[in-house]
């Protein structure tokens, strides 16, 4: 997790992304290039974060933010100066200043201050409308390449993948072909979370119940940082995975060596994977049985116990810290080999 | 089942030093202020003149005690969570989750409803009636159950630093956490009964200044005659009319699934979680507008009174309040964008939330004019106010920017986001309050604050909290998430940093604020304000003494115009006389009431036997709770009558120090 952390991609325009034509052509026009110049001036350069995009909806999102921001700030700037401005000039002790107790309306001056923001806001809300469509998640990217889907479901406290597809799954580690769009579909083993690698750009609430839809792609090869963007108890902050972005041929090496690899995740497994835990090391799964996850969403697969089931029978307590403890280790499964 | 319910030894932190440092801390200075007063022989001046007082303006000042000392409380929270983000960078910190959970519920819930509602309701009550040119509220007793229901439900969210634990699930409980599978603890029920009944508290005032706005201004004061503080207000009032109602039956859904196993909000049996969070935030989005509209009017009110010109734009200024007031009610999604909603939802309500800027916007090209073309004194509430004006055109873009929704893809629930909402509640309603505070300090007390000590602490806690907030907007646009116990990020360290420098600056603020209080109090005959009228103000509540009468006005004044004590002091000046000779009549004003503080000692009673399930005591509270009411109900005599030689000779004091200062005027300068 912490090379990814740590590194710092090559803002590069590499050729040939496949969606980047697609979305927000206009990114690459010189003059909206402009515009983002007054917003970059005070960032940090060289980022992780979500001003430093690794894929098509990253940069969409980056796009309309710095748009959004370059078109307010040409009317907050004159206006912040004007403010300042004012205040000095017609200080009590400038006689210079012409003192005018008379001056509280002006029809003209009351047209202007309501078309200023009316006219930005209409400016605006056209680019609200257009991004919203635009970026909407449930929107596939298009691309030359079939979408793999992944399917994730957020248990307490860790992130669960399965890729339904190639019958494999991984706890707090994503693996992903670069250059090929994903379709995410989440929910939520238990109360809500929110999956989010800011590198990646939008992100989507996770919910029990319930499905969400996100589309996501990487578009070189490298390794980033996701979290839970919703607090969702004690194990919180420890509701981190790795994304690696690999080639389409590491990818299909992976999948196979965790089917090689062992581990099976059937409904028993499931159960016991649903307890409450803390700072779960990455692990995988070589089986994952199918209709999991329609199983969790569906609640055919009841929601996660909270702490009272999870700290094994123990009494639900005002500060139940004994809780990590007695939750059972994710590591390797050996309950969900031994049930097989 | 116990006679004590679920309450053990076992709640009593013993194993955690610092909550329970802290409450003994707390525990001994409440004792030895409780002893002071004993052996002072203060109780039954504080009985009589505060405690069962009904004058609204000795309620305001008991409201802002009050929401002055949860604010230092919200902001020992806040310490310690920038503190602990910057000391647990790949190591645990000196917080564990479960009771770092517990403290940003805290911080947020105590600033929200303990502090900046208080706040703001408490200058309401001081001014607004003052500037109507009323003797009192509409519903006086009332007042004080509204007060002392504010002080139940926040001395409950105290209690629960000792005896249990507080909610660990964020200030707004979202279901399902909040649900008892998730949270078995007493922590959420904590936070339920102290919304709910400080939640009542809020309804009743709202009632109460709405109907003292709407019926009660003095003759010829038109509604387009009010000053604009008490216009926001009015818009303030109605929105916690119209709001309040949501949050409580929100909550009250949410205690029904934790009591009596119902499903609202719960995963199984057909409970909706999304439906808490739309409800939650139907409330919750208005409720920004009702801190922040109140702090609109005072900065109206500073910006012409120190501009030394009518507020520009009056009627326009009218318009943008209700335009924000109604508009209020229709952005709530917001909040909520990455909830999975169409792109159509989104772009409608990412249009609504922008278009509430319009109103804003507004507002602050007209305090711009108000003051082209004045002559600006840079008193402190003038510094509070521009340097409201300039940060929160800032954090008002901010707001803007998270209102499009693809952006919001990428920032919400991320520190930009945190720092967006300081960065207008802190300059918004946090500044507005300490310009309010400095403004009417020697309308209530009759002397002013020192200037020295009120701008060092201006420009310190400004510089702190810039320092403080900065770093937190680009963490956020590094990807940063909000109410992480710790941080493994290297990237983001750095900035963390930097804004636990920005909390050193900030308590250096409030220490100055503190100095600030305690140096005027020792100085005050120095600061005395003779005439009433310290800033050379213009509406009403500056025609009358510091502090004012008990009966506020010793005649109703009659109003003209926007601004009548400007006329008045015009008129004074070309009659050179202080006003027409008439005689007086007898007043007749409410009698005290100990009606409100044995309510809510009652509904503290409540609240507590329910948290911890102790039925018995939670019937008694409210057989003595409705046996409170009754006997008030009962009462025959709710006035009582100042006869006008009383009148006569209060008032001659006032009127000799107003013609005192015309023939300081009349001399030639």
């Amino acid at each position: 997790m912490r090379s990814a952390k740590s590194a710092c991609p090559k803002n590069a325009s590499s050729p040939g992304l496949v969606a980047e034509q697609v979305l927000l052509r206009s990114s690459s026009k010189p003059g909206r290039q402009l515009l983002w110049i007054p917003a970059i001036a005070f960032l940090p350069g060289c980022a992780g974060g979500v001003l430093d995009p690794q894929g098509p909806i990253g940069s969409g999102n980056r796009t309309i933010l710095l748009n959004s921001l370059a078109v307010m700030l040409v009317i907050v700037v004159p206006t912040l100066v004007a403010l300042l401005a004012f205040a000095w000039k017609f200080r009590a002790s400038n006689s210079d200043a012409r003192y005018d107790p008379e001056f509280t309306y002006s029809g003209r001056i009351e047209l202007i201050v309501w078309s200023i923001p009316t006219l930005t806001i209409l400016f605006l809300g056209g680019l609200i409308y257009y991004g919203s469509h635009q970026l909407d998640p449930r929107k596939p990217i298009p691309s030359a390449q079939p979408p793999l889907d992944i399917q994730v479901v957020a248990l307490d406290w860790k992130w669960l993948f399965l890729y339904p597809e190639q019958g494999v799954g991984a706890v707090n580690q994503l693996v992903i072909p670069a250059g090929v769009p994903v379709h995410f579909k989440l929910t939520s083993a238990s109360v809500m979370n929110t999956f989010f690698v800011p590198q990646l750009g939008s992100m989507v609430y996770v919910m029990n119940g319930m499905q969400t839809e996100l589309h996501l792609q990487a578009d070189r090869e490298g390794s980033f940082f996701g979290q839970s963007a919703h607090f969702s108890g004690d194990g919180f902050s420890d509701m981190n995975f790795s994304v690696s972005a690999v080639s389409a041929d590491a990818f299909t090496r992976w999948t196979s060596s965790l089917r090689g690899g062992g581990g099976v995740l059937n409904a028993n497994a499931y159960r016991e994977l649903a307890r409450q835990s803390t700072n779960v090391p990455p692990s995988t799964f070589g089986h994952v049985q199918p209709g999991l996850f329609d199983a969790v969403a569906q609640q055919i697969l009841p929601p996660g116990p909270g702490p009272a089931e999870s700290a094994a029978g123990g009494e639900p307590q005002v500060s139940p810290k004994a809780l990590p403890a007695a939750a059972p280790p994710t590591g390797h499964h050996p309950q969900a080999e031994g049930a097989e | 089942m116990t006679m004590l319910g679920k309450l053990d030894s076992s709640a009593i932190p013993f194993d955690q030093p610092i909550p329970l440092v802290a409450a003994l801390g707390v525990f001994l200075a409440g004792v030895a202020v409780l002893g002071w007063i004993t052996v002072k022989g203060y109780w039954p001046y504080l009985w009589n003149e505060w405690i069962s007082s009904v004058d609204h303006k000795r309620i305001g000042v008991m409201y802002i005690v009050l929401a002055m000392l949860m604010l230092l409380r919200g902001f020992i929270d806040a310490i310690m969570m920038r503190t602990q983000q910057v000391l647990a960078i790949h190591g645990p910190g000196y917080l564990p989750p479960e009771h770092y959970d517990q403290i940003f519920s805290a911080h947020g819930t105590i600033m929200i409803f303990f502090a900046a509602m208080p706040f703001m309701i408490g200058l309401m009550n001081f001014a607004v009636p003052l500037q109507l040119g009323i003797r009192d509220v509409a519903f006086p007793t009332l007042n004080s159950v509204s007060f002392w229901l504010t002080a139940s439900g926040a001395l409950l969210v105290n209690i629960s630093l000792v005896i249990g634990e507080f909610a660990r699930t964020g200030w707004l409980p979202y279901a399902p956490l909040s649900e008892t599978t998730y949270s078995p603890g007493v922590g959420v029920d904590y936070y339920l009964w102290s919304i709910q009944i400080s939640g009542v508290g809020t309804l009743l005032t709202g009632v109460n200044l709405v109907t003292t706005i709407l019926k009660m201004r003095a003759p010829g004061m038109g509604y387009l005659r009010m000053p604009m503080f008490c216009w926001t207000s009015l818009a303030s009032n109605l929105l916690i009319v119209a709001a309040f109602p949501i949050l409580t039956a929100t909550l009250a859904m949410l205690t029904l699934d934790r009591y009596l196993g119902f499903h609202f909000f719960t995963n199984e049996a057909g409970g909706n979680q999304m439906m808490f969070v739309n409800l939650i935030w139907a409330w919750g989005h208005p409720e920004v507008y009702i801190l922040v509209l109140p702090a609109f009017g005072i900065f109206s009110e500073v910006f012409s009174t120190f501009s030394s010109k009518p507020l520009f734009g009056y009627r326009s200024m009218v318009a943008a309040t209700m335009f924000i007031c109604i508009v209020s009610f229709m952005v709530w999604l917001h909040h909520f964008f990455t909830m999975g909603a169409g792109a159509d939802v989104n772009a409608a309500f990412g249009i609504a939330t922008s278009v509430i800027a319009v109103g804003t916007g507004v507002k602050i090209y007209n305090w711009l004019f108000t003051m082209y073309g004045g002559r600006i004194r840079f008193d402190t509430p003038m510094l509070w106010a521009l340097g409201f004006v300039t940060t929160f055109t800032v954090g008002g873009m901010t707001g803007v920017l998270l209102a499009v929704p693809p952006a919001d893809f990428v920032l919400h629930n991320s520190l930009f986001l945190v720092a967006h909402f300081h960065n207008v509640i802190i300059s918004g309603v946090l500044f507005g309050a300490f310009a309010g505070f400095t403004y009417w300090f020697p309308k209530a007390f009759g002397f002013r604050l020192h200037e020295g000590w009120g701008k060092a602490a201006f420009w310190v806690t400004l510089a702190g909290y810039m320092l403080v907030f900065v770093p937190l907007y680009i963490v956020g646009l590094l990807g940063m998430t909000r109410r992480l116990q710790h941080i493994d990020m290297d990237l983001w360290a750095p900035w963390l940093v930097v804004a636990v420098f920005g909390v050193l600056v900030m308590i250096a603020g409030a220490a100055l604020q503190i100095m600030q209080l305690a140096v005027s109090i020792r100085h005050r005959d120095k600061l005395r304000d003779e005439t009433g009228d310290p800033w050379d103000g213009r509406s009403l509540e500056w025609s009358t003494s510091s502090p004012p009468p008990v009966f506020n006005y010793a005649r109703l004044p009659y109003v003209e115009d926007e601004e009548p004590y400007w006329r008045i002091k015009q008129r004074a000046r070309e009659e050179k006389r202080p006003g027409a000779e008439e005689g007086y009549e007898p007043i007749e004003m409410p009698r005290n009431s100990p009606t409100g503080f044995v309510t809510a000692f009652f509904s503290t009673l409540i609240g507590f036997a329910l948290i911890w399930h102790i039925w018995w005591l939670a019937i008694v509270g409210f057989i003595g709770a409705y046996a409170t009411f009754v006997v008030f109900a009962w009462r025959d005599h709710g006035d009582y009558e100042i006869p006008a030689e009383e009148v006569a000779r209060i008032d001659d004091d006032h009127k000799a120090a107003q013609s005192a200062r015309l023939r300081r005027w009349e001399r030639p300068a």
